[in-house]
């Protein structure tokens, strides 16, 4: 390893060639402004276009100003990160940046979050010294994501996220000059484009030209609805990240406030999406063992390895990429989508309900979650199972609107019947955490044996893309994992060349599972706090006193009273889907 | 935008082409030449089967489109004609020149005429400074033009 010695504003440094100037001031706490640039180690992300110029720094000996985040560290570097050359040519950057910009910090669904306002702040600027032209693009506004291109600043971060990261490709820099934008294909909508509403490019977005759609109304009017009974169903992830929104340090767990919170609001039932969980692990488990015992018997028709289908931007990917490859997934339907289902027809009929009384509202990490309760397959009659979809930013909005102080709110339960969830579901929330609940249900049904050691640790972390083998008494079944679409596309090429060797794989589309999800709130390319969400999830496991979903009670309830056993002809009515060819073909005469 | 449809045998014509360059990403503007050459234009259905084969993004082949200038989603004319709007051009007049053959043609830069026999675009330098202004149609180049020349040089097609 070779080392270099450098001075950045007259502290002494060491690091190790091929450093930046920006890393390097970091590591001895120096913190030069930035604003395009955006790494997360663990995510294969990395955006350092050198584009704002905003990061530059004076190095003694250069006649022009450095871009720190693009420049590496030589050997007896002199470096400055504030002088008055240094001070003034950021401050004329971002002026310049601001004169290009929309002034409706107040009312945009950004402000108090946007990287833009706090290097303004940050840097004092009080006035902007430039007018121009200001860039007008036409809005975009499709089921899940915003998109409002004046506010871009052409950092190319969505773009890093949509390409690279995700290898979805449906944005890039179209036009040229200041006719520039970042734009899908032919600059069309995104409800046209291949997009899979992941949101990857609203998480890394510095400013509010890329946000979600926003349903909070559609939700208060629903409540205030005296006809309707408004239900709502929480996700996994959303319980360990909220808390962030009110100040909180990440990675703590907020269920019983989150719960309270709710009641508060005015939902009539505060059901949990990990209820649905544990039904889709039933599903989805019972599915896994059918083909495999199918394919141990010789059966050449059956598909291996399954693949999970939880994920809705995983799915909208595959069908636009892998059209070919649609009887691979598993055809259960998301935890979402099941809870509808149930909610409208078993628990309505319970409550002597019509479907179309009820309102479900579901919280979510994502915002693909918005789209996917808008497919239409997943309605009956023009009713949707999902009635609408919000984001665990948009819960935060709603439970600040109604002056709730929700550091303070005491702890509370979720109703039932379904409210109860087990370990097993709750893990869902991360990458990892649906194989590992899966293998604890498929483990005891395949063997018949207790399984005493319900914790795979070998199926869990951070790595992009993993493998395990666990031992299923004799059986030995090969897992892989992937979170990230990018990481999805390289298992996902290997079951089609034929050379996979995976019995079971499981995939979601945003890094680090439904913890890193597109409707979180904002990470700031920080990626402890996704790790800290992580370690929140598997703490809540850890806690719950059933970490099986077959034996959650009121999912035998389910059973019994209603569906008959996993994959009956009602299951297969209600919770599974089918999936549809989504690849646009080249008109050839 | 209207839906084109390409003939088979020229779909084919546009996949062996990118073979030609070993569907090689980093070829896509050598392949864009070609595919431009091959049908007058670049319009979404050619760029489209272009991504596919070269395994890149629609989205990419058309930021690659939109930047470069020499590119074109829509059909050129006949005699296709561009002003050169270099420094030395400019300011040996070209924007007077240009003024001039939108006058007569009727179009805007970047449009053809009706009857689909001129189009007019502007570009950047031919490396002929020394004959400011220039103006070029199909493969000829006319040197030193005037606004005055314009209806002569119209009238030679």
């Amino acid at each position: 390893m070779n080392l270099v010695k450098l001075t950045i504003d007259n502290k002494p440094v060491v690091v190790e060639n091929g450093t930046t100037l920006l890393e390097a001031a970091k590591s001895i706490g120096i913190k030069i402004p930035s604003l395009c640039y955006m790494k997360m180690d663990d995510m294969n992300f990395e955006n350092k276009p050198g584009g704002c110029r905003v990061c530059v720094v004076e190095v003694e000996g250069r006649r022009n100003l450095a871009p720190a985040c693009k420049t590496e560290c030589t050997e007896g570097m002199v470096v400055n990160t504030h002088t008055v050359r240094v001070v003034n040519a950021r401050r004329t950057v971002v002026e310049l940046i601001l004169s290009d910009h929309p002034a409706e910090c107040l009312t945009c669904a950004k402000s108090g979050e946007c990287e833009l306002q706090d290097l303004a702040q940050n840097l004092g600027i009080r006035e902007i010294h430039y007018t121009g032209e200001q860039s007008h693009y036409k809005g975009d506004l499709s089921p899940a994501i915003i998109r409002e291109m004046d506010k871009c600043i052409m950092c190319r971060r969505c773009e890093t996220a949509c390409n690279e990261v995700q290898t979805v490709g449906v944005l890039s820099a179209v036009n040229r000059g200041f006719e520039s934008v970042v734009a899908p294909a032919f600059e069309m909508d995104l409800d046209h484009s291949v997009c899979t509403y992941c949101g990857q490019c609203v998480a890394v977005c510095p400013t509010g030209a890329l946000t979600e759609r926003d349903y909070t109304w559609k939700v208060i009017e629903a409540l205030v609805d005296p006809t309707k009974t408004v239900v709502v169903q929480t996700a996994p992830a959303v319980r360990a990240a909220l808390g962030e929104s009110f100040g909180m340090e990440p990675g703590t767990l907020v269920t019983g406030k989150m719960v309270s919170a709710l009641r508060k609001l005015g939902f009539d039932y505060v059901f949990d999406t990990d209820f649905a969980a544990d039904l889709t692990i039933m599903e989805e488990g019972t599915e896994l063992l059918d083909r495999l015992n199918r394919h141990l018997n010789g059966d050449q028709e059956v598909k291996l390895p399954i693949l999970t289908s939880c994920c809705p931007g995983w799915v909208k990917f595959f069908e636009h990429q892998f059209p070919e490859m649609m009887d691979v997934p598993s055809t259960s339907k998301s935890p979402q989508q099941m809870f509808g289902s149930i909610a409208k027809s078993y628990f309505a009929k319970k409550m002597n309900k019509k479907r179309e009384d009820l309102v479900v509202v579901s919280v979510m990490p994502c915002l693909a979650k918005k789209y996917e309760c808008t497919r239409e397959e997943f309605s009956v009659n023009g009713d949707p199972d999902v009635n609408v979809s919000i984001s665990t930013r948009e819960l935060a909005q709603l439970i600040r609107n109604a002056n709730l102080d929700f550091a303070v709110l005491p702890d509370d339960d979720f109703d039932q019947p379904l409210g109860e969830s087990t370990g097993a579901s709750v893990i869902f929330g991360t990458t990892g955490g649906v194989i590992e609940a899966a293998v604890r249900t498929a483990y005891e049904l395949h063997t018949g044996k207790h399984l005493e050691k319900v914790d795979f640790t070998e199926l869990r972390g951070m790595e992009g893309s993993r493998k395990a083998t666990v031992d299923f008494d004799g059986l030995k079944l090969n897992i892989g994992i992937a979170h990230g679409l990018g990481n999805a596309r390289k298992l996902l090429e290997e079951v089609k060349s034929g050379k996979s060797e995976f019995h079971a794989i499981e995939i979601m589309a945003c890094p680090g599972g439904c913890i890193g999800g597109g409707g979180q709130p904002y990470h700031h390319g920080n990626v402890d706090i996704l790790k800290k969400r992580q370690r929140a999830i598997y703490e809540e496991d850890k806690g719950k006193p059933i970490r099986k979903s077959h034996e959650n009670p009121f999912i035998q309830q389910l059973y019994k009273e209603f569906l008959g056993k996993p994959m009956s002809d009602l299951s297969h009515e209600l919770l599974h889907t089918h999936y549809f060819d989504r690849k646009k073909k080249a008109e050839i005469e | 935008m209207a839906k084109v449809k390409i003939p088979e045998n020229k779909v084919q014509e546009l996949k062996d082409l990118c073979a030609k360059f070993n569907n090689e990403p980093g070829e896509l503007i050598n392949v864009l030449h070609g595919a431009q050459e091959m049908f007058g234009y670049l319009p979404a259905e050619i760029q489209e089967i272009v991504a596919e084969e070269m395994n890149v993004s629609v989205a990419h082949v058309y930021g690659v489109v939109t930047f470069y200038s020499f590119f074109s989603m829509l059909p050129k004319g006949k005699h296709p004609i561009s002003i050169c709007m270099g420094t030395a051009c400019y300011v040996r007049g070209a924007e007077k020149v240009l003024e001039e053959f939108k006058r007569h043609l009727d179009v805007k830069v970047g449009e053809t005429t009706p009857d689909g026999k001129f189009s007019l675009s502007c570009l950047r330098c031919v490396g002929a400074c020394g004959l400011a202004p220039v103006v070029t149609i199909g493969e000829r180049v006319y040197g030193r033009v005037s606004p005055e020349d314009v209806k002569g040089i119209l009238g030679e097609y």
